[in-house]
């Protein structure tokens, strides 16, 4: 009883991250959406926001890091982009735990439009640092409208997971 | 008298205590590193990438499928709304393809009386792999794309990618079940190509942006507005004469190529296979 106790445990404990790294895999399907070239919404940093607010012990720093280097091999970013500003944005989540937490979801929402345009910026300039070149920003201006506009259904999604792996205590 | 277990309980409390602290810049330190290592060994990193894809093309290529459907059908219900208008155009079309077709048949035929008056043996025609497009590059500044054929089917970096209206792009890395295209928008997309009319050499560079651009080494040679645009062969990286797309002038930013295939709606695309260069044959 005690064995199957712990295995019902640790699959609680790792269905975050490996709802993450699914939900990864998910964005980079085709959406043959008509009429312009559809940029997929940063679904990994609006795990890492989420989780880093409401359940950091689930999703760890190590575990943002892992998160983003799948999403670097499987999108194609040079490798460690992703990696480097899901940690970043993990850290600062994290330290303004305290302020977030309780809030409505209207603040929560502009606090991660916050962080998508900070996480956007950043992925700009170290993506034009990676390949020494001039890169224009609109395909960042697009998905930070992407991401942000996926969030609430996103966030819907893991309150659902959150309630379900509390379980017994 | 204390207890062994004690001790070892009181070593191993600071250890952790320390790994905690250093656990957020020593994963910063080991992002860097990666980036670094992904600048250094492009081959490792295309390698890892691969084997990573490898392990979800499958569920990409089984989910894909719905997707297209769904899409088809959403396309399908837009071009209802002007079925006249569409109608119309398709009849203009039709008729202009049925003269297009007497002038093919008629250019075959010469075709084939001047092959056997020079007693001419053409090469073995090139193969082709026929893939689906599973997965777009999600990657914000990258235009690649995976499609469900890899080493296992054939693939090979450096092959050509074409779909029906025209060029696609090129293989960059092989996986066993998959492989990732770079498309003619990439940053890194570089074919050396010719304008039909004139035959003025140039390079169509891709930056990320729907039309890539055109530069010229001789500013001089003709090409206009409206302009058909070829691979050269130039380098042995493409194949000769596959059409790439039309050029377009834009204000300020020099000249512009719309590509024929609609990069981002491509489903179905072939990967030609690269032939040998041998010996030529004996006269």
């Amino acid at each position: 009883m005690n064995a199957l106790h712990r295995l019902d445990r640790t699959a609680r404990n790792l269905a975050p991250f490996a709802l993450v790294l699914g939900l990864v895999v998910i964005a980079t399907l085709p959406l043959r959406l008509p009429g312009y070239d559809a940029t997929a919404p940063n679904v990994a940093l609006i795990a890492v926001f989420y989780w880093a607010i409401h359940r950091p012990d689930l999703l760890p720093a190590p575990a943002a890091f892992l998160i983003g280097v799948w999403q670097d091999l499987l999108v194609g970013a040079p490798l460690g982009i992703n990696a480097l500003l899901l940690l970043v944005a993990h850290r600062v989540v994290s330290a303004q735990r305290r302020i977030l937490i309780g809030k409505s979801f209207a603040v929560m929402w502009w606090a991660f439009a916050v962080t998508a345009f900070a996480a956007a910026l950043g992925l700009w300039l170290l993506t034009m640092a990676f390949h020494a070149a001039a890169l224009g920003p609109e395909p960042a201006l697009i998905q930070i409208l992407s991401t942000i506009a996926a969030y609430p259904f996103l966030t819907w999604l893991f309150a659902w997971v959150q309630h379900a792996v509390r379980g017994p205590a | 008298m204390r207890p062994l277990a004690g001790s070892a309980t009181r070593l191993v409390a600071p250890v952790r205590g320390l790994a905690q602290r250093f656990a957020f810049p020593f994963l910063i330190l080991a992002a860097f590193g990666l980036m670094l290592f992904g600048k250094a060994e492009t081959v490792m990193v295309e390698r890892l990438r691969a084997d990573a894809v490898d392990i979800v093309s499958p569920i990409l290529a089984g989910l894909s499928r719905p997707l297209a459907t769904v899409a088809d059908m959403a396309e399908a219900g837009g071009r209802l709304v002007d079925l006249h208008a569409e109608n119309r155009r398709l009849r203009a079309q039709n008729r202009r393809l049925l003269r297009w077709q007497q002038a093919a048949r008629s250019l075959a035929a010469e075709n084939e009386s001047l092959r056997r008056l020079l007693d001419y043996a053409p090469g073995p025609e090139a193969r082709s792999v026929a893939a689906r497009v599973i997965a777009k590059s999600g990657g914000v500044f990258a235009r690649t794309v995976l499609v469900d054929a890899g080493e296992r089917h054939g693939v090979a970096k450096g092959q050509t990618v074409v779909a029906d209206r025209g060029l696609v792009g090129r293989i960059v890395s092989a996986g066993s079940l998959s492989a990732r295209a770079l498309l003619v928008t990439d940053l890194n997309s570089r074919i050396p190509v010719l304008v039909e009319r004139s035959r003025a050499r140039a390079i169509l560079a891709g930056d990320n942006r729907p039309r890539p651009r055109l530069e010229f080494a001789d500013p001089a040679g003709g090409v206009a507005a409206g302009d058909r645009i070829l691979t050269s062969g130039h380098g042995d990286l493409f194949p000769v004469g596959v059409p790439i797309g039309v050029v377009v002038a834009e204000d300020g930013a020099g000249l512009r190529v719309r590509p024929f295939v609609r990069l981002h709606r491509i489903e179905h695309v072939r990967i030609l296979e690269r032939r040998a260069p041998g010996p030529p044959p004996a006269p």
